[in-house]
């Protein structure tokens, strides 16, 4: 008797509580995760700290399951939908195990977001791509343009022939050359996201373009084993390899010289942006409907496009002052 | 004969040692750590005795708790199943594929159910067909099942069930008791008569405590191995059934890792890892103790590798302090 007395009286009291932190306004915003103790997502943390310590009333709950299992990220959801936060920010183990439990987040009046990893539209009244296709395309083009003032020939490393993404940036590049005057891709070969292949293939391209001076590889596997092979061959300095990399599988050649300069998303920027965006539509100061403008901080605004996706901004160019500080997080 | 009056004769499954009989049973024991655990969390959290919170929470173990109700008869039996996680992928599969094919939500359940039957019945032809232990047998249709359905999904899901279908894991039977907690209900009683109240239940002591001596005394070991074999098949098809509903979609990763938590179940349960003892009730409030303690830590937003570290923690408890308590007292080694 006298137990279940106490846990009334707790319960009395902490409702209480829970009266008077609703008084302060804080807007309680998860940042949920695929799963906690990954690099990646730990320096999203920072962004989103970053966020809230610049908005003043904002308290972000870091959170995420130990495996990266949708089942868990459920019970993660369910346990968010329980505290009444305010809005939920996830990057998704499965873009549609996860839409119930958030439809049920959003039908108890909690924002839902997506980021980083998506969720179908059924379960998210937003979603932030990290960029667009026609930013990463002009970046890779821009990358490789800076560091040839008076241009010259260019060649692009791709993962499959069939893949979608790659397809769709290399497109871009191509639209973008008027831009860029002197610039000229002269090949595209085909590594299929393998290090061995990709590193014959950049091999081929040294041999039968002796004008090259810079391979775009806009994919992770296919950039580490083009610099390499361009090491290799003794062309540091002639050749410059540029595209999308991982800090911490490139910071070698940037220090080498193979590679001046390559892009990828800035997780830190991610997770703030996330959060700006979260706390924009859970305090009413922006809607999310297509066309929309949401200001999200230093970052400026992201607009959402018909299916109410948003892309933050250009990908973010790491170079010899920045890589290994990064080469830390991933 | 005589006019005494005779009382029946009760032989105990294990012969209780002065802790177990000290604490009164088991099941006392769980039903003060499960009290425990639901002090701390109304402590804790503002947010634990809403009830449509407890009722979300019930959906953190209600599936596997019904596949820890077939297994809990298999472990007393002597046996165990590992691959229960698979046959969940496997069926949740075999469902998402009638749905290509148009079926529509009881074909899709008659699909689900009949997977997890065709299932059981493999791992329990393999164990009793041909004596094999049920171990080996279980890891290997561990891999076998799940490597079916990667081959048939690969990194593609399923999706688009009916919205009828949705109600098996989001419905709600009445007020806040969901459709799966009223089911889970219902196996859990189901389970309960036939292992404490049919002679089909003390077959399965009788195997698990000496299967040499059950075979001697006429029990047909072999068939009563294959029922059960064939009961966890079904349990593990009705809870692809309602995760599949609960999910809304099918991917072959579905319920990774499910097979170990359903065993802490069973074991944390009170049931004998070696066989020959153990009850339902003892496995159901275990059931309620980590759905609860995982969302408890979740309301305070403790990471989940704490949670593991707890359940960790204990499971030995559970499983060592008999052990050590028999020790202390001088009796020796059980």
């Amino acid at each position: 008797m006298s137990l279940i007395k106490k846990i009334m009286v707790a319960a009395a009291l902490s409702s209480a509580l829970s009266v008077n932190s609703a008084h302060a306004e804080t807007v309680k915003i998860a940042l949920v995760v695929k799963a906690l103790g990954i690099g990646f997502f730990e320096a999203a943390n920072k962004g989103a700290q970053e966020a809230a310590k610049e908005l003043g009333n904002v308290e972000v709950i870091y959170t995420g399951p130990t495996a990266t299992t949708a089942e868990a990220q459920i019970e993660t959801i369910n346990a968010l939908i329980a505290q009444n936060v305010n809005a939920i920010a996830v990057s998704a183990n499965d873009k549609d195990a996860l839409v119930p439990a958030l439809k049920k987040a959003m039908s108890r009046g909690i924002t839902v977001i997506s980021w980083d990893s998506g969720v179908a539209p059924a379960g998210r009244q937003a979603h932030l791509n990290p960029s667009s296709n026609a930013l990463i395309g002009n970046m890779c083009v821009k990358m490789a343009a800076d560091n040839l003032p008076g241009g010259g020939d260019v060649a692009i490393l791709s993962a499959s022939a069939t893949a979608t993404n790659q397809n769709t940036w290399i497109a871009e590049m191509k639209k973008v050359l008027p831009n860029y005057p002197g610039i000229k891709i002269v090949a595209t070969v085909y590594g299929d996201d393998l290090a061995d292949k990709s590193y014959r293939e950049t091999q081929g391209l040294i041999q039968s373009q002796p004008g090259l001076k810079a391979i775009i590889a806009p994919t992770s596997v296919g950039i580490v084993a083009a610099a390499q092979a361009v090491k290799d061959a003794g062309k540091i300095g002639t050749i410059n390899v540029t595209g999308l990399g991982l800090p911490s599988e490139m910071a070698a050649h940037v220090k080498s010289g193979a590679s001046k300069s390559f892009a990828i998303w800035n997780p830190i920027d991610l997770g703030y942006s996330a959060t700006m965006i979260a706390y924009n539509l859970a305090a009413k100061k922006a809607e999310a409907k297509p066309g929309a403008e949401i200001p999200i901080g230093r970052m400026g605004k992201v607009k959402l496009d018909e299916n109410n996706e948003g892309a933050m901004a250009d990908p973010f160019v790491y170079d010899a002052s920045n890589v290994e500080q990064f080469a830390k997080i991933f | 004969m005589s006019s005494a009056k005779r009382t029946p004769m009760v032989i105990p499954d294990r012969l209780e040692s002065r802790f177990a009989a000290g604490l009164k049973s088991w099941e006392m024991l769980l039903i003060a750590v499960a009290l425990a655990v639901f002090a701390v969390n109304a402590l804790a959290s503002p947010h634990f005795l809403n009830p449509w919170n407890l009722s979300d929470a019930t959906f953190n173990f209600t599936e596997k708790a019904m596949i820890a109700m077939a297994m809990a008869l298999l472990i007393i039996a002597g046996e165990i199943d590992l691959s229960v996680a698979a046959i969940i992928a496997l069926a949740s599969t075999a469902m998402g594929l009638a749905l290509q094919f148009g079926a529509d939500t009881p074909v899709l359940v008659l699909t689900g159910l009949a997977t997890g039957l065709l299932c059981g019945a493999f791992n329990g032809l393999l164990v009793s067909g041909f004596a094999l232990p049920s171990i080996v047998v279980t890891i290997g249709t561990m891999s076998l099942f799940r490597g079916i359905a990667y081959i048939i999904l690969g990194d593609q899901a399923f999706t688009g069930y009916p919205s009828e279908f949705a109600y098996f894991g989001q419905g709600y039977a009445w007020w806040v008791f969901s459709f799966e907690l009223a089911l889970f209900a219902a196996i859990a009683l189901a389970f309960g008569i036939l292992l404490h109240a049919t002679s089909f239940g003390r077959l399965v002591y009788a195997i698990g405590n000496n299967p040499t001596g059950a075979l001697f005394s006429g029990i047909r070991v072999a068939r009563v191995k294959f029922i059960l074999f064939l009961l966890t098949g079904l349990m593990s098809g009705i809870a692809a059934i309602c995760l599949t509903s609960r999910l809304g979609s099918t991917r072959p990763s579905i319920a990774l890792g499910w097979e170990l938590e359903v065993v802490t179940m069973v074991v944390l349960g009170g049931v004998s890892i070696l066989g020959g003892s153990g009850s339902i009730l003892g496995v159901v409030i275990a059931a309620f103790i980590m759905g609860m303690v995982t969302f408890g830590f979740g309301l305070v937003n403790v990471p989940g590798i704490v949670m593991s570290i707890f359940i960790g923690l204990l499971l030995i408890a559970v499983i060592a302090a008999p052990i050590l308590w028999r020790r202390l007292r001088g009796e020796g080694f059980a």
